[in-house]
């Protein structure tokens, strides 16, 4: 154990002083920080004039919506389903459906389109939405608070009780819009989809663990292929088992990895927070330019600002970075991370030792590519696949391709911002893990004999015969 | 006996590498552990190594069953040998030694020890791939026996050394076995053999065809054969007739005869004189002992003969 210890604390170290470390470590958040930013700048970006019809069956919020350039709000009074006739006639952009309801103020609102809305216009029919609520409520709230403390209740009183009441006001009428998308099929069906983001989420997450395996894997195998070049390994196989060895390096690896995903974590929202703070005038403005929609926000009045009503009808503004963030949080950000690292964990532990395995069977590294086909056709389908899974999350391929070992890192990251049962996460963790196993197990025995082997051409023959040869 | 191997059989699928070979070692001496290219002496290394293990027999060393526990007792410098290029010397030799079971503190004052005893200090801290081939593996060399271990296995320890270091080598390792290892030595320089080697065995297509003390074998080798050149008197050579003696080979340059006799079991060194003097004026005499290289060669040229006449 002492020396797998060692072997793990030389190849950690010696990857994390490389030069190719740092600059990955350094271009990594970089890159992750424009996946953050630009899609919001992108989003907000609109060429031509696009009409919003709104069936406003409250008749609280449709006054409240403002043209402006890039979007004109228009009444419709007919009945839903000839309003979503109307929409697929006309090729309108969109239609918003705010439902009436009985007893309460509705807080939820339904996009028919069959395109994805911005999510600057998301944003901004929310902003006004729960702008519209918050009032209501707060009108609400106000006298039935006043009701209730008339007694007490002393104008230019104790202030410390204002302030408390105007805070257990602010908490009680906080609301968040909801808002749900139907894309509007070509057979004028409706297909359920999910915002922009929770694809994003997804889909940047199996990417991120599609290219960790790769690059990680691949240093592995460069790894065993230099112990093998510049012989050592066999100076080392004389000290420890090579299963040591070759655990060892995998995991050193692996930490390697861990860290710089730590690492990257940390330096992006240090990076966006930098950009937030630095530029906030900035960012609002060419937005608020180019699109014509002021980056009003979902997001609620700052918690720590004084609570007065006033608050309120003063919009914040936050930039749509906020927006984002905001976002994430309602995807499960902790599950969504350790997800992550679990599945990345042992989907390159699985991939690792069979890296480590072609390394052992050839002499350099151009004579990988024979071996390498069948590690890249299920990472590289899985990969295509995802762009299924994502407007399908749910359907048998997604589930049976989540449960395969070779294809569920990266699938399951697509499917888990959309919610996955428990059950099928564990199984399919549970099928991982098996699976690292199993490729370990056979792994070992090729990277055994084939560390030793030199100058001989190994084909897939010769790598079964190895598998069987005993210890 | 510090190491013995019993009928040690390895395959790899249908190949044999050992076919039941068995040798003993031991202790305090250097063993000579040869054989032409492919004959399983890598395959008999890996085994004591623990790098592999074998199909059959058993290996026994320091009179317990070879276990993991004795992986720090052994020093192993393979013939394939090598080191991180990129890492430094220093920090590179410490690793290898706590591989082999240092503490952190004694590897580092071993190495300083070694690092001074060859002068090398100032390579501490430079890359390997600094360092020219000659001096790498002087490194190589000191990070095999840092932890001083009972057994030596240097597998063609001479080749990529110059004839300086060589000597420095060969030096080091009569040190060694002074100071108490046992060395076990393959390689094919058959005159490093003679000058070093206490004991070998000879292993040939997987199977061990001669082995026991190197005096032994040679005794077993001799062949009674004397060298004498000399001149004639009467100017008519190759006129000596004993009965047995055999002429093997014979010359004649500017006068000097050269004739190489062997002898019967019977007669010795000076019944040849004898019978030699009254007729010619001898100017050298000398026996012939054969060498581990014609002994290798004759050996395994024999036993390949059989082979072809058996199949």
């Amino acid at each position: 154990m002492n020396k797998i210890f060692l072997i793990i604390q030389r190849e950690y170290l010696t990857k994390v002083k490389k030069k190719s470390f740092i600059i990955m470590t350094i271009l990594g958040p970089i890159l992750m920080a424009s996946l953050f930013i630009l899609p919001v700048y992108l989003a907000t970006r609109q060429d031509d004039k696009q009409l919003v019809n709104v069936l406003d069956e409250t008749g609280l919020f449709f006054s409240k919506f403002e043209n402006s350039g890039n979007y004109t709000f228009i009444p419709v009074t007919s009945s839903l389903q000839e309003a979503k006739t109307t929409l697929s006639e006309k090729g309108d952009y969109m239609l918003l459906h705010i439902p009436a309801t009985q007893l309460n103020i509705p807080d939820n609102a339904i996009i028919y389109s069959d395109k994805q809305p911005t999510l600057n216009l998301k944003g901004y029919i929310s902003g006004v939405m729960s702008k519209e609520l918050e009032k209501h409520k707060l009108a609400a709230e106000i006298r039935n608070e006043i009701l209730r403390n008339t007694p007490g209740y002393k104008a230019g009183g104790d202030t410390t009780a204002v302030d408390l009441m105007s805070e257990t006001i602010l908490k009680n009428i906080r609301t968040e819009v909801e808002i749900t998308t139907y894309k509007t099929g070509e057979g004028g069906e409706e297909q359920k989809s999910f915002t922009e983001l929770t694809m994003v989420v997804g889909y940047v997450g199996s990417i991120m663990i599609y290219m960790f395996i790769f690059l990680f894997g691949a240093q592995v195998m460069r790894g065993v292929i230099e112990e093998k070049t510049s012989r050592i390994i066999e100076v080392i196989v004389s000290s420890v088992k090579p299963f040591q060895l070759m655990m060892g390096k995998i995991i050193g690896v692996a930490l390697v990895g861990l860290t710089q995903f730590l690492l990257w974590i940390a330096f992006t929202f240090i990076i966006i927070t930098a950009v937030q703070t630095a530029f906030p005038e900035q960012f609002k403005k060419t937005q608020t330019q180019e699109a014509g929609i002021s980056g009003k926000s979902v997001a609620l009045p700052n918690e720590t600002a004084p609570a007065a009503p006033n608050s309120i009808t003063a919009d914040t503004g936050n930039d749509d970075l906020n927006e984002i963030f905001e976002a994430f949080s309602s995807i499960n950000l902790p599950v969504m991370i350790m997800a992550f690292l679990f599945y990345f964990l042992f989907g390159y532990l699985l991939y690792g030792a069979l890296f480590a395995a072609i390394g052992a069977a050839v002499d350099n590294e151009t004579d990988t590519q024979q071996f390498m086909l069948p590690i890249t056709v299920p990472l590289i389908f899985s990969l295509v696949v995802a762009q299924t899974v994502i407007q399908n999350p749910e359907s048998p391929l997604a589930f049976w391709l989540s449960m395969i070992p070779f294809t569920s890192p990266v699938i399951m990251m697509v499917r888990i911002p959309f919610g996955v049962p428990t059950w099928e996460i564990a199984l399919s963790a549970g099928i991982l893990v098996i699976g690292f196993l199993g490729t370990t197990w056979l792994a070992a025995k090729i990277y055994r004999t084939g560390i030793l082997m030199y100058g001989k051409k190994s084909n897939y023959r010769e790598l079964w015969k190895w598998i069987r040869y005993k210890g | 006996m510090i190491l013995q191997a019993n009928s040690v059989t390895k395959n790899f699928g249908d190949f044999t590498a050992l076919n039941k070979v068995s040798i003993h070692v031991p202790e305090n001496s250097i063993f000579g552990l040869l054989g032409p290219n492919g004959a399983g002496k890598t395959t008999l290394i890996r085994i004591i190594n623990q790098i592999t293990g074998p199909d059959e027999g058993e290996v026994i060393f320091d009179g317990k069953r070879l276990n993991p526990n004795h992986i720090s007792m052994i020093g192993y410098l393979p013939e394939e040998r090598g080191l991180y290029k990129k890492m430094k010397v220093g920090e590179q030799a410490l690793y290898l030694a706590q591989l082999k079971g240092l503490s952190h503190h004694d590897a580092r004052q071993r190495l300083k020890k070694w690092f001074e005893k060859f002068e090398i200090q100032e390579w501490w801290d430079k890359k390997v791939e600094e360092l020219s081939k000659g001096m790498q593996q002087k490194i190589q060399f000191v990070v095999t026996v840092v932890h001083e271990p009972k057994l030596l296995i240097f597998d063609e320890p001479f080749s990529g050394f110059d004839p300086i270091n060589v000597n420095l080598l060969r030096d080091e390792i009569l040190e060694l076995r002074k100071n108490g290892s046992t060395i076990i030595f393959s390689t094919h320089n058959m005159a490093s053999v003679e000058e070093l080697c206490d004991n070998i065995a000879l292993i040939n297509k997987s199977v061990k065809i001669l082995d026991g003390p190197v005096k032994e074998i040679k005794r077993k080798y001799f062949t009674n054969s004397y060298h004498v050149q000399y001149q004639d008197f009467n100017s008519t050579p190759y006129q000596i007739h004993e009965p047995g003696f055999e002429i093997l080979e014979s010359s004649i340059e500017d006068g000097v005869c050269s004739v190489t006799f062997r002898l019967p079991a019977s007669k010795g060194p000076n019944d040849l004189l004898a019978a030699m003097i009254p007729h010619v004026s001898v100017i050298a005499f000398n026996e012939l002992i054969p060498s581990m290289n014609d002994i290798f060669i004759s050996t395994v040229n024999a036993v390949n003969a059989n082979h072809i006449l058996e199949s």
